[in-house]
């Protein structure tokens, strides 16, 4: 029995416009992503991979198509379900880590709690909510660095941190956009360990998008994307 | 929780804007210091025209004033006993004042009040202006023999008083000696005094004397008797100049024990002038020019007396002036409009004001004044609100990034929203609160402030010869305080919300885009 799908997308179609230009990205992508598996979205730059995943994370809306989050419609939803779905249901993470640069280690993974509660029900439950922070810290392995900005943070060290923050919310699903594109390739392969660990002991659903198939080979379930469109969806052995 | 925890970070962090707020800051501040000090004057000038100024005043036109004051009494209680808290009736004169000083005659127009201390003091603060400090409690309009405050004038020879007025008439009787000597020696000389200068001698046209209707002075020995006491507005005697050294010194042309003469009219239809002497028992100082220079007080029953203000044949005196002073709270204008209900001024020469109505004029132009310098200041912080905006549009394009990030974390655009304005209350709240402290400290040490710059640019910020004030006057009004505070931060919180609203409505996918 296959496990139940996580977020699915159908035909779903994206078009920017410049100077009055149509340029379509996707044109009609189908993905289903399955609970407790780690998916890769594989393509070239320019494929529409990062578009869809913007639009899987409902960070933009498609012109056609539907994308159901555990049965439910989700990019038609309005902008308070959008935002409590992306601080409560996902977890995000980016090729450039995108840690806001003022807070420490800590306060960047405490951030989307701070953003789902008040001011008061923080304060009631600061507590346990900074003792989960800085498991989620100590998960990834950075502690040790939980006073520390970003600006003193290594790459490697600011991925693992914007995975903990992904994590801080106790997400089904966590996409993660060009996780090891801005790594080098040893602190890549440490981060993907760490996201395999993730969906191995904790069950952790990833979706991952990248573009190098050496990365997605390491996935469970690869789609492939060209020019807007998803030309194969395999297991990821057989992606070459 | 994110915003406060942003917002905190931000002030920290984003120097740029803390130096927007400076002219916020400066704008609060010389808003406190302005407003301080325009109280301050208001205040002072208020206690000062209100203090001679009793609430409510009946004038009489009619030179032989209004007879039967009691009766008037009893009908003003009549009218409204139950707003009266005290009542005074007197004699106002317009008089001329003759100082003669070194020989040379002096003259002011004064306004000549008879009054009668302890009632009048009721209805005023008359005592408290006085200089001499038993004077203030019991003004008997009796020479005293000490007590003046003698640092007022260090260049007397002698202490103000009788020890002055026996200086003076030894001095008189000296040179009288020395003079009738000189005429013995030169008795067969035929040469006209009237040309030999200044004299000590009465030296008012005889033809004004002869046609005064007044009773001869008295022969009285000056170093024992005075004559009837009269209390001089200081500036009526006085001069404030700068010396060589640019300190202000108050000069003197008489003092507490120095005879002068009042010329002032009769109450009878064919009005004749009188010349008194009085002798001058102590000085009034108000700390208002208007009133310093142009009063003088005497008893009441003297001047009723000089005047033939009183009738022969009943023995009922006239008055020219009732004064009314109120109950707490009461209203003056309801009050007025019911006396002048009952002396309507088709029936009676009377002129009933209240002190507002008397000052009017100039308690409206503080308040304009006032007024205009508040629209001026808040105009600065709206200035200081335009830098804010600017400064916080390029924190929100700074911020893009960060911004696409909280949406990606699921912020919502009000959340967004709100990290800017509560950045800008914040931003205003620092920028009005260093104002807030910087203007009391300043508006404490003002005095010594002026000091500074007046040693620093040689200029006299407050010249104590134009003002009558030694220090700069200052009342720090809570209600002020609050209402500066609450319209910077207004204003600055109104400057940021453009920036809050491009921050808010910013698509997360460009911002996280955004180089």
């Amino acid at each position: 029995m296959s496990n139940p799908f996580v977020l699915q997308a159908f035909g779903v179609k994206k078009s920017y416009h410049k100077d009055k230009i149509e340029v379509p990205v996707l044109r009609g992508v189908d993905v289903n992503i399955t609970e407790g598996v780690v998916t890769a979205l594989v393509g070239r730059s320019g494929s529409g991979k990062s578009t869809l995943m913007h639009l899987l994370a409902t960070l933009d809306q498609p012109d056609e198509g539907e994308i159901y989050f555990r049965g439910h419609r989700i990019d038609n939803a309005s902008r308070a379900e959008r935002d409590s779905f992306r601080n409560n249901d996902i977890g995000i993470i980016f090729q450039f880590y995108h840690l806001l640069p003022e807070l420490s280690a800590l306060e960047n993974v405490l951030a989307p709690i701070m953003i789902h509660k008040s001011a008061w029900s923080y304060f009631k439950t600061r507590k346990e909510t900074r003792q989960r922070a800085e498991a989620m810290l100590d998960r990834v392995g950075l502690l040790h660095r939980a006073t520390h900005k970003p600006s003193e943070m290594s790459g490697g060290e600011m991925q693992r941190c914007a995975i903990a923050r992904s994590l801080m919310t106790d997400p089904s699903l966590l996409l993660a956009d060009e996780p090891t594109g801005n790594l080098d390739t040893e602190t890549g392969r440490d981060i993907l360990k760490l996201l395999r660990e993730l969906n191995g002991d904790d069950g952790l659903t990833i979706a991952m998008i990248t573009h190098d198939d050496a990365i997605a080979e390491q996935a469970d379930l690869c789609y492939r994307m060209d020019d807007g469109v998803v030309k194969s969806a395999k297991p990821s052995m057989q992606v070459a | 929780m994110y915003r406060w925890l942003l917002c905190f970070r931000y002030l920290r962090t984003r120097y740029i804007a803390l130096a927007s707020i400076i002219s916020v800051t400066l704008g609060v501040a010389t808003l406190i210091v302005v407003n301080s000090v325009m109280a301050g004057f208001s205040a002072e000038m208020h206690d000062r025209l209100h203090g001679l100024a009793s609430d409510v005043m009946i004038e009489c036109h009619n030179s032989g004033g209004m007879p039967d004051p009691e009766r008037h009494l009893a009908e003003i209680k009549e009218v409204c006993g139950d707003q009266i808290a005290g009542m005074s009736v007197s004699v106002n004169v317009p008089s001329m004042l003759g100082i003669e000083y070194r020989g040379q005659n002096i003259a002011r127009h004064v306004q000549l009040i008879g009054l009668d201390a302890a009632s009048y003091d009721k209805v005023s603060d008359f005592g408290k202006y006085l200089l001499h400090p038993k004077n203030q409690t019991d003004a008997n309009f009796q020479l005293r023999s000490g007590g003046y405050p003698m640092e007022r004038d260090p260049m007397s020879p002698t202490p103000w008083g009788w020890a002055h007025r026996r200086h003076t008439a030894a001095v008189a009787k000296m040179l009288e000696a020395e003079r009738d000597r000189i005429s013995a020696l030169t008795a067969s000389e035929t040469a006209s005094t009237s040309s030999a200068g200044p004299s000590m001698g009465n030296t008012f046209s005889p033809e004004l004397l002869a046609d005064s209707d007044g009773k001869a002075p008295e022969a009285l020995d000056p170093a024992k008797d005075q004559f009837p006491g009269i209390i001089l507005g200081i500036a009526t005697c006085s001069a404030k100049m700068r010396d060589d050294q640019n300190i202000v010194r108050e000069h003197y042309y008489c003092r507490p024990g120095d005879d002068v003469r009042m010329m002032f009219p009769n109450a009878s239809d064919n009005a004749k002038v009188i010349n008194q002497k009085f002798t001058v028992v102590d000085l009034y100082e108000s700390g208002m020019s208007e009133y310093d220079s142009s009063f003088a007080f005497c008893r009441l029953d003297k001047l009723q007396d000089f005047r033939g203000m009183i009738d022969p044949s009943s023995g009922v005196r006239s008055i020219t002036t009732i004064q009314l002073k109120l109950i707490e709270g009461a209203d003056l204008n309801a009050v007025r409009d019911a006396l002048r209900l009952r002396y309507p001024s088709d029936l009676y020469a009377y002129n009933i004001q209240t002190w507002r109505d008397m000052q009017g004029p100039l308690l409206a132009a503080v308040r304009l004044e006032t007024m205009i310098l508040n629209i001026l200041l808040f105009l600065i912080i709206a200035v200081a609100g335009f830098g804010i905006l600017a400064t916080f549009f390029m924190i929100v394009v700074e911020k893009t990034r960060d911004i696409g990030t909280l949406k990606a974390l699921g912020a919502s655009g009000k959340g967004v929203m709100s990290i800017f304005l509560t950045y800008g209350l914040l931003l205003g709240f620092v920028g009005s609160g260093a104002g807030l402290l910087g203007g009391l400290i300043f508006v404490q040490h003002i005095n010594r402030i002026a000091g500074w710059i007046e040693t620093i640019t040689g200029q006299e910020v407050f010249d104590p010869t134009v003002y009558y004030f030694n220090e700069i006057p200052t009342i720090i009004h809570p209600f002020t305080l609050c209402w500066v505070m609450v319209g910077a931060m207004t204003i600055a919180v109104i400057a940021s919300v453009l920036p809050a609203l491009r921050a808010a409505r910013m698509h997360p996918v460009q911002a996280l885009r955004f180089e």
